[in-house]
Formats: C-alpha cells, structure tokens, sequence
C-alpha cells in the first residue's frame, strides 16, 4: 500500500475512534450505538497497518486489489449498520405503538371518571 | 341460570375511523339499531376532521390516538380496552359504512351459540364480486387459497374486518405479534395454529361512498410480498413464540 494512502487511512480510521468517543463522552451517541463505528475505526487501522492482513483477506475473498477489499469492508459495514437501525427501529415502532395505545386508554378512562364526577 | 349468565355478558362493538365524520355517525346509529344491549367504541385513529364529535353526539365511547397509526393499531387499541373492561365479545366493523350492521346480530349469535372463537363476515359467499384492483385481487385468490390450505379449512375473505370475537381471542390480539396495518391471511394462520376456531358467515359489504378507506394503505405488490413474508415465518415459527 502506498504510504501516503496508508496515511491517509489511518487518519480517517484515528478520527473516527477519537469522534465515536467524544460523541460518546458528551453523551451525543449511547454507547450501545457506538459499538458498530469504534469496530470499523478498529478495522480499519489494523488492516491498514497490518497490510499482510488485508493481503490474505484479499486472496481468500478473491479480490484483485486491496483496496478493493477495503471498500468491500466498507460496503460491508455500511449494510451491518442499516440492518441494526432498521431492528432499532422495529423495536421502537413496537414502543411507540404501545405507548399511544395506553396513552389513548388512560384518557379515556380520565374523561370517563371526569363525566362520572 | 342461562339467562343470569347472558344478562353478565358485556358485548363491545369496535369501530376504527380515521377522518370519517361523513359517515360515522349513520354507522353508530346502525350498530345501536341492531345492537342496542352493546356498547360502542370507536376508536379515532388521529382524525383531523370532526369525527370525534361526531361519535361521541352519535352516542359511541371514543378512544383516540395522538396521531395516525394505522388499521391494526386502531382496531387492536379496541382490544386493549376490552380486556381493561372485561368484555365477553367484540364485534369489530370498519367505521366507512362498508359493513352492513344488520348482520351485528348474526355474528353475535354464532360466536354464542357455537364454539368458534372467531367469525368472520366473508362478501364472498354473499356472492358479491369483488371491486378491487385486479393485482389485489389476485392476491387475494392465492392467499386464501393459501390459507385454507394451510390450516384445512376454507376461508374466502381473509381481508375482511367484519368480525366477531370470543374473549380469549381478543386477549391473544392484545399481544404485539398483530399486525400495525391489516391483519389479513396471516393471522387467520396463527389463530388456527394456536388452536382457535374459526367460522365464516355471509355477510354484505358496500362501496364506499366518497373519502379514502382505512383499508386503502397498500399497494398491492407490497401487500403480496408483505403477506408471503408473513405467511411463511409463521409457518417456520414455533407455537410457544406466541404465548408472550
């Protein structure tokens, strides 16, 4: 790999690190959200400084290129990260939904024993 | 000591509406017609127009959501305020003046005097024609033909939301597997796989008159998909994952 895209890498790879956990500090991002990114930032350094690595994984893949693998990687976690959101949102739809039901009860029933009063 | 127990029945009649101001109130009016012993709830899915008040000057109990949520939501929210009532039976209709209320009575009466737990008003064994789109009616052929064969027994409407329902029943609906937009051959699967038994009866539904239906929501190719989908991890599920 080339240095300066080494370099480069690493750079976007540290920022993400250090940006999940200052998001995560300032309590911006819960840390159950943050576990996805702090593992690509983490992939992405160890692939990039561990370039036999990616070299192997490239061969076992069957790509061509390396940075081919990088941005299957990439492609990868991207759809990880859509299918965590789209349980996420599953489960709060659920919530939501529970919610306003018991909310529209709990008011009938208070104008219920208003009109009775 | 029959007629004790009949006097203790508490009936409710659930009736989802979203924007139905136009129509609602002839619907109430019927229902207590052909109903008069059963209290009426329609549950008001985030109307923005007058369909609150004008339920409740009709003489119905209104339960409403915050917001629009959909069919499934609606009629399930009338669920959850019969069991809180301790209600025997619920008879559900769609608040658009589809359902004809004269069959009220019939659905009751079945639900008490068989050991069905769920009956359904099916138009098509009225005879009707289905007035649908044709994508929509293909799937509903295939669904139901699905259905019948899956749980041995023919169902001709599954769509249908004209339907009377035994207490044990409406509990297992309060639970979050029911759908948020239309309970459809898919539920009819997991009732008949949980051990629920399940009757049709004829009944007549009409055209609806101006508006837009609480059943329009979906597509036709989403609601083949959704519903294959649906089917077929119903199929792989276990019996116990529905006891929550």
């Amino acid at each position: 790999m080339p240095i300066r895209l080494k370099i480069f890498v690493v750079y976007i790879g540290l920022t993400i690190l250090v940006g999940i956990i200052e998001l995560v500090r300032q309590r911006k991002l819960k840390e159950e959200y943050s576990f996805l990114w702090l593992l690509t930032g983490i992939t992405l350094l160890i692939v990039t400084l561990k370039y036999d690595l990616l070299v192997w994984i490239t061969q076992f893949i069957g790509a061509e290129l390396a940075i081919n693998t990088l941005f299957f990687l990439g492609i990868i976690f991207l759809m990880l990260l859509s299918l965590h959101y789209s349980i996420k949102i599953s489960l709060l739809t659920t919530q939501v939904k529970n919610l306003t039901q018991k909310l529209a009860l709990l008011e009938g029933e208070k104008e219920e024993s208003s009109e009775k009063v | 000591m029959e007629n004790s127990t009949t006097q203790q029945e508490k009936i409710l009649v659930v009736i989802p509406a979203f924007n139905e101001e136009e129509r609602i109130g002839a619907v109430i009016g019927a229902a207590k017609k052909y109903l008069p012993q059963a209290e009426i709830l329609v549950i008001n899915d985030g109307s923005t127009d007058r369909t609150k008040e004008v339920s409740l000057k009709a003489g119905a109990k209104v339960i409403a959501h915050a917001f629009n949520l959909g069919y499934g939501v609606a009629i399930q929210t009338g669920y959850k305020y019969a069991v809180r009532n301790n209600y025997q039976y619920v008879l559900q209709l769609d608040g658009d003046g589809q359902h004809d209320s004269a069959f009220l009575p019939q659905l009751l009466s079945k639900l008490k005097e068989t050991d069905n737990d769920i009956i359904i008003g099916s138009r098509f064994l009225s005879g009707k024609k289905y007035s649908g789109s044709f994508v929509r009616l293909i799937g509903i052929i295939v669904f139901r033909k699905l259905v019948s064969t899956l749980i041995h027994q023919r169902v001709t409407d599954p769509t249908s939301g004209y339907q009377g329902l035994k207490k044990q029943v409406i509990e297992f609906y309060c639970h979050d597997f029911f759908p948020n937009d239309y309970p459809d051959a898919d539920v009819i699967f997991i009732l008949h796989k949980v051990g629920f038994k399940i009757q049709e009866i004829p009944v007549i539904m009409y055209e609806r008159k101006g508006g837009r239906s609480i059943h329009s929501g979906l597509s036709p190719l989403y609601y083949i998909f959704k519903m294959m989908l649906s089917l077929f991890v119903n199929i792989l599920r276990k019996i116990p994952d529905y006891k929550i």
